[in-house]
Formats: structure tokens, sequence, C-alpha cells
């Protein structure tokens, strides 16, 4: 409700102040002045001018408000509940904000509470009253003092134009900063995972093993990553081992081959692989692949188990086949078509020029195609979770069961593990060694990718 | 004044033509009598093109003679590049493209469906409007035809064949220094000449080459025009161009190509000198174009 109204306001005012600084504008042309900006721009202008006064005012309770609101509450409190210690203090603070904003609370309501509460929600009333007409009052005076700046050399267009360029520069930052905090966090974590098992353990260590204290936070068990590390690896070879096969000669067929009528309709039946919920690929493995990969295996005297870095693998490579073929498909056909046309014009035939011309052209992309799957494969949860086997032991055999280290973090992560012993923090040091790695591939695709696109320019 | 002549007209005034000194007369295109070419190596009869339900060519009936340039003219759009492309079925990688009529190489229909394309296309080369160089080294661009087609048996043969080729269309001289940087690093007329220089590498019998001079200047025109005097002993060459002069100066025998329908041919300087039809005289003369 009351965000609303406070959107309300701003539409209205900054109406107002567009058609104001339009209509005046507009008015000095009518004499005759050649105005430097059009009156679009002069509008703009004082809708600016108007806004950023408010919305600072807004921003500044959005800051301040909870702080003041707080000491207030604090000044409520009778002598005898402000000596309290700290935890019982805060206890009775939230309370009164509880009450104060109407949900309520568990158990007897205390009569100077409930007063509390009441004086609390009127100071709220009034303060938001007071904020939103003060916001409003600094906003019309920013009107009135952009209306009175209009002149026909005002530089309008130049000004919105930078406005413009700091709001965008802002919401890409926005995106940046979480990326960095996100980042930082996951670091801070994982540092505190270091405190108690040494980095040289935990990337070299080749028994994973965390024991489940039963009392205080000390490290039992071993934390060793390797395991882990070579489960996700040897699933994410299986996976393109299926992939780049299946999905290049998809994006050959369909680049090359396939007429345009075929193609709009395969290459959107290939793109739904894409749209399947991993877990669907999950239950998938683990309900039909993988008891048919081990009887296959029993028939022909290989024992392979029904839940193995195998199975998982080859759900795994099934899923990323659009990732492969769909890029590559679109990197194929972004060469241009008079390339192909040279070669063919030469007597070459097409599988002549698809070796030997094409695929080279695309080649950087494609593998810049190749890498985005590839990491794809190695955050890849759902699938390993249920057809991995969910065993974290060193072993070269893709018949056996296997981890991952996304299935570890999952099951470090449940259960109720407080965050403060090593055997939650140490999600934070995998999904770390995880981003890592996923970062590092990512990069390499970008950075191959860029350069395939300035051979066409 | 009519510019067409009936098939079976042999009586029209202004070509007093017997069948048989002209051979018949296909479509409504005027034909300079008693010049029709002997050695004809490629006949195209009654050829339309369509692109999807648009017709780009109507019944075009051309003799080509070997050991001869053709120059076909025209303006922007009126299909000469599409006639080119027919002659060595490239057409048949435009997916709606669709070629009816008859065209054949030493009396071979190419349009038959038991001819071999990529045969076909190892005879009759191309050279493209645009510079379509590929994305390799300047000696991989012409050392890919002979590659493909087995045509050296040692490096050194094949280092011989891309450096004739090479000096051929006169570009030797700039590119000695850096046969392995792209050819996509030349300039734009250095690139054509490097098409040129791949296409006659695999030797074709007939030549196709679409405005092979737009992009150069008159020096490099002056190679090129050379190379295709010297081609001219040897192979069939097809050439497309906007001007009258480059026709004039390499050409024996000229079509002119209007709104997708061949209006008349024959030679050169009859077409340029002395054309029959109003629409060849208002070309020539720069009123149409
Ligand atoms: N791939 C294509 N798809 C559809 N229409 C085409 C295609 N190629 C050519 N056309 C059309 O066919 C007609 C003849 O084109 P063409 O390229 O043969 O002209 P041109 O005589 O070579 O012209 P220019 O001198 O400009 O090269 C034009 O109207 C053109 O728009
Ligand atoms: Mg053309």
């Amino acid at each position: 409700m009351i965000p609303l109204l406070v959107a309300a306001l701003l539409l209205v005012l900054m109406g107002i102040a567009y058609t104001q600084g339009f209509s005046r504008s507009r008015a000095i042309a009518a004499t005759g002045v050649r105005l430097h900006s059009r009156p679009a721009y002069h509008g703009s202008l004082v809708a600016i001018r108007c806004l950023l006064p408010a919305l600072l005012v807004l921003g500044l309770w959005v800051l301040f408000g909870p702080g003041m609101t707080r000491a207030f509450i604090v000044a409520q409190l009778p002598p005898d509940v402000a000596a309290l210690d700290e935890p019982a203090f805060l206890t009775a603070v939230r309370r009164i904000e509880a009450i104060a904003s109407g949900f309520g609370v568990a158990g007897q309501v205390q009569p100077y509470e409930a007063a509390a509460g009441e004086a609390v929600r009127r100071f709220h009333t009034f303060a938001l009253l007071v904020v939103m007409a003060a916001a409003a009052g600094v906003g019309i005076l920013g009107l009135l003092a952009a209306l009175r700046r209009i002149s026909p050399t005002l530089r309008a267009r130049n000004k919105v134009e930078s406005v413009v360029r700091v709001l965008l520069l802002a919401c890409s930052a926005l995106a940046i900063l979480t990326t960095v905090g996100i980042v930082v966090s996951l670091f801070n974590e994982a540092f505190r995972f270091f405190s108690f098992v040494a980095p040289a353990d935990f990337f070299f260590g080749t028994v994973w093993n965390p024991g489940f204290a039963t009392t205080g936070t000390a490290a039992i068990g071993e934390y060793g990553l390797l395991p882990l590390l070579w489960g996700t690896v040897m699933i994410a070879i299986i996976a393109m081992l299926v992939a780049i096969p299946v999905g290049l000669m998809t994006a050959i067929y369909l680049s090359q081959y396939a007429s345009a009528r075929l193609r709009n309709v395969a290459k959107p039946i290939v793109e739904v692989l894409a749209g399947i919920p991993t877990i669907v690929y999950g239950f998938f493995a683990l309900v039909t692949v993988g008891p048919f990969l081990s009887d296959t295996g029993a028939a022909i005297g290989l024992d392979i188990r029904a839940t193995s870095a195998l199975t998982a693998g080859l759900v795994m490579g099934i899923m990323i086949i659009p990732f492969v073929s769909s890029l590559s498909d679109d990197i194929m056909r972004q060469v241009p078509l008079s390339l192909r046309d040279g070669s063919l014009g030469l007597g070459a035939t097409e599988s002549e020029t698809i070796r030997r011309v094409l695929l080279p052209a695309a080649l950087p992309g494609i593998v810049g195609a190749l890498l985005l799957a590839i990491s794809r494969a190695i955050g890849e949860t759902m699938i390993v979770v249920l057809a991995a086997g969910n065993s974290p032991v060193l072993r070269f055999n893709p018949a056996e069961p296997v981890s991952t280290i996304t299935v570890t973090i999952v099951n470090q992560l449940t259960g109720d593990a407080d965050f403060a012993g090593p055997q939650s923090l140490v999600a934070f040091a995998l999904g770390l060694t995880l981003f890592v790695m996923t970062l590092l591939l990512n990069m390499v695709a970008l950075y191959i990718v860029r350069r395939f696109r300035e051979q066409y320019e | 004044m009519t510019v067409s002549i009936p098939p079976d007209n042999t009586g029209a005034p202004h070509a007093p033509v017997s069948a048989s000194a002209a051979g018949p007369a296909y479509g409504e295109t005027v034909r300079t009598p008693d010049t029709v070419p002997r050695d004809v190596r490629l006949r195209a009869r009654h050829v339309d093109v369509f692109y999807g339900d648009k017709q780009a060519l109507f019944d075009v009936s051309l003799d080509i003679p070997e050991k001869a340039v053709t120059s076909l003219i025209g303006p922007s759009g009126c299909g000469k590049t599409t006639f080119l492309r027919c002659v060595n079925r490239m057409n048949d990688t435009i997916e709606d493209c669709r070629v009816t009529g008859e065209i054949t190489l030493d009396g071979q229909n190419i349009y038959d469906p038991s001819l071999d394309v990529v045969e076909l296309r190892s005879r009759v080369g191309m050279v493209f409007q645009k510079p379509n160089p590929f994305p390799k080294s300047v000696y991989e661009n012409v050392a890919y035809g002979p590659r493909i087609h087995g045509l050296a048996r040692s490096r050194a043969e094949l280092e011989d064949i891309v450096v004739a080729s090479l000096r051929r269309a006169g570009l030797w001289e700039e590119v000695k220094d850096r046969l392995r940087e792209p050819g996509t690093g030349l300039s734009g007329g250095q690139q054509q000449r490097l098409c040129i220089a791949r296409a006659i590498a695999v030797s074709p019998e007939v030549i196709l080459m679409d405005e092979p001079c737009s992009a150069l200047d008159p020096i490099a025109t002056a190679v090129i025009e050379e190379l295709i005097d010297e081609l001219r002993l040897l192979y069939t060459i097809i050439i497309v161009t906007h001007s009258m002069q480059q026709a004039a100066r390499v050409s024996q025998r000229t079509a002119f190509f209007h709104l997708g329908r061949l209006v008349e041919e024959g030679p050169t300087e009859v077409i340029l000198r002395h054309p029959q039809a109003k629409k060849t005289q208002d070309y020539i003369t720069g009123r149409i174009g």
C-alpha cells in the first residue's frame, strides 16, 4: 500500500514536471527563438531535476528510517527492560516491532509492550507522512528551480544524455556488484573452512571422509578434494564423449544439408532437450538408463553398476547435446555463404567443403561452444545426485559409482548442520573450486569466441 | 520498330535471314544475322530461372563459342549473375531456386540427373562478383583447388601451380613475400585477383567471371584483361561487365540482358556500334541502366 502510494506520488510529480518543462520550452520556441534542445529534452530534464531530490529524500529514509525507529523503540522501554542483557533486550525490541507491525507475538503481551507498540505504530505513520511531504516538497522545489532555468541556450539534451548514461552504468554496476558480492562471501566462508583444514590437505587429499562431530566444531575425518574432482571430471568427459560427436554431426547436418523447412522443425525439437528439467533427466537416468546399462553389461559379461559414472555421464551427454548442436549450428551458419560457394565452385564436394573450409572457419567458435557445454556439465547437479551413486572414493572404473563436487555440496548442506563447523563450511570451499573451474572455462571460451568474431568484420 | 523475331518468321524486315543460316531464332532475342558462332561449346535453350515465385530469367537461349570471350552486359538486376550461376549449377546451392530449360556443355545436358555436379564445376570455374577468399593463407587459397583434385603429384609441383597462377593473375609481385599471411588480409582488389588465381589454378575449360574488375584500378584491370586475352586461346570464357569499353576490349561476342530477358546478342562490334533492338540502343547510349 505505502510503496504504491509513494510510486504514484513520484509518477504524478514526474508527469507534471515533464509537461511543465515541455510547454514552457515550447512557449519560448513559439516566440521565434531557436532552442538548443528540443522541448522533449527540456521536459525530461525538468522531470529529472524534480525526481532526483525526491528520490534522495526517500533514499535517506530507507537508509536511516530503521535506525530511527529502533531508537524510538528503545526510548519507549521501561528502565528495567532497557537494562537487560544483550539477547533478552533484543528479544524485547523485536516483540515490540512485531506488535507495531500488526503480526502479533507469541505469549502474553505486557501492558508496556502494547503501549510501546501503539506508540511505534503512530510514530511510523507520522514519519512516513513527513517523509512523503518532504519528498514532494523538495520535488516541487526542484521542479520550480528547473523551470526557471529553461532558456534557449540551456543544453538540456546533453544533460539528459549524461543522466541516461549514469543510469545505465548504475544498472550494469548492480549486476557486477552482485557477482562480486557472491564471490566475496564465497571466499570468506571458504577461508573460514581453511582455518579448520589445511588447504594442502583439501586440494591434494585423496580421501573424502568427513566425520560428523557431535560436539564442538573441530575437523574430524578427512576432506580430500581429489576423489570428488576426479568424479566430476570423469563424468564430464563421458558426457562430452557423447555430446561432441552427436552434437557436432547434428549441427553439420542442420546447417549444411537440411532444407530450411526441416531445420525450422528439427532445431526447436532438439532444443527442447535443453528445456527438460534436469531432475527429469535424473530419474530417467536412475529408472531407465541405469538398469538398462547394468542389464546390457551383464549380458556381455561386464559388471556395470546401475548408478555409476557411466550412467550419469551418458545422460548428461544427452542433456548437453542441444548446447553443442544449437550453438555450433548458429556459428556454422555465420560463416558467409560466399565461402561455401567459393569452395563448391572450385569443384569441391559438400563434405570436402565442410571439412576444409567451413569447419576450420567455424572452429574457434565451435570450441567456445564446447567449453560452454563442459562448464555446464561440470556444474550440473541433479543428474549426478540421482544417478552417479554418491560414492566419494577415488576410482578409475567408469562402471563404478562415484561422487562429484556438486553432489557433495548438496550432501554437506542438507540436514541440520550449522554453518560454523567444517562439515558445512567445506561446501563453500567446494563451491569456490567449482566456481573457479567454470570461470576459467568460460573465460577461455569467451576469448576464443571473440577471436572468431573478428575474422569476418 | 519491333524488336522481336517470331521464331517462324523468316521474313522479318530487319532480319532477312534464312533459318538455315542463322539457325532457328529462339524467343524474342534479336540475333545478328550470319554470325551465329560455329564452335559452340555451351548451348542454353529456353532457360527460365525462378527464385521462389519470382522469375529472374525468361526464356533465355544463347550459344557460347569455344576459345572466345562472351560478355554479358545489362543494367543491375537484369539476371547476368543468375545466368552465369546456371552454367556451373551454382544455383543448386540456393534453396528455392528452380531452373527449367536446357543447358548443354559439349552436347551434354548439364541438368541431367546423372551428371556429376562436382565434376562439372571442376571443368567450369567461376570468379564471383564479390571477392570471397577463404580465411586461409594466400598460398592455401590458391592450392585449395589443385589439392582437392589431386593435380599436383609433389609439393614442388603444387608450388609451381600456385606461383604460376598468382603470376597470371598479376598478383605475384605483391604477395610473394606474404604467401603465409591470410588471404582475407589483402586489399579488395588483391582479393579479387587472388580469387582469379584460385579459379585458374584448377585449369577449368570454361571460366565464368562475374565483374572480375569491378574493384580493380586501371593497371590491375589491364593485367586481368591481358590474362583473359591469353586464356581465350585455350578456354571458353564468359565475363559479366558493366563497362562497355571492357566488353569492347576483351570480348568477341556480347549478349545484352534486360529485366531477365536476353534482348540482343551478336558480335561485340555489332552490339556496341549498331545495335538493332531499341532497348540495346538505349542502354549503349546511356538512356537506361
Ligand atoms: N538468391 C536470390 N534470391 C532471390 N532473388 C534473387 C537471388 N539472386 C538474385 N535474385 C534476383 O534475381 C534478379 C537477377 O539478379 P542477378 O544477381 O542475376 O542480377 P545481375 O544482373 O547480376 O545484377 P548486378 O549487375 O547488380 O550484379 C534480381 O531481381 C535479383 O533480385
Ligand atoms: Mg551480378
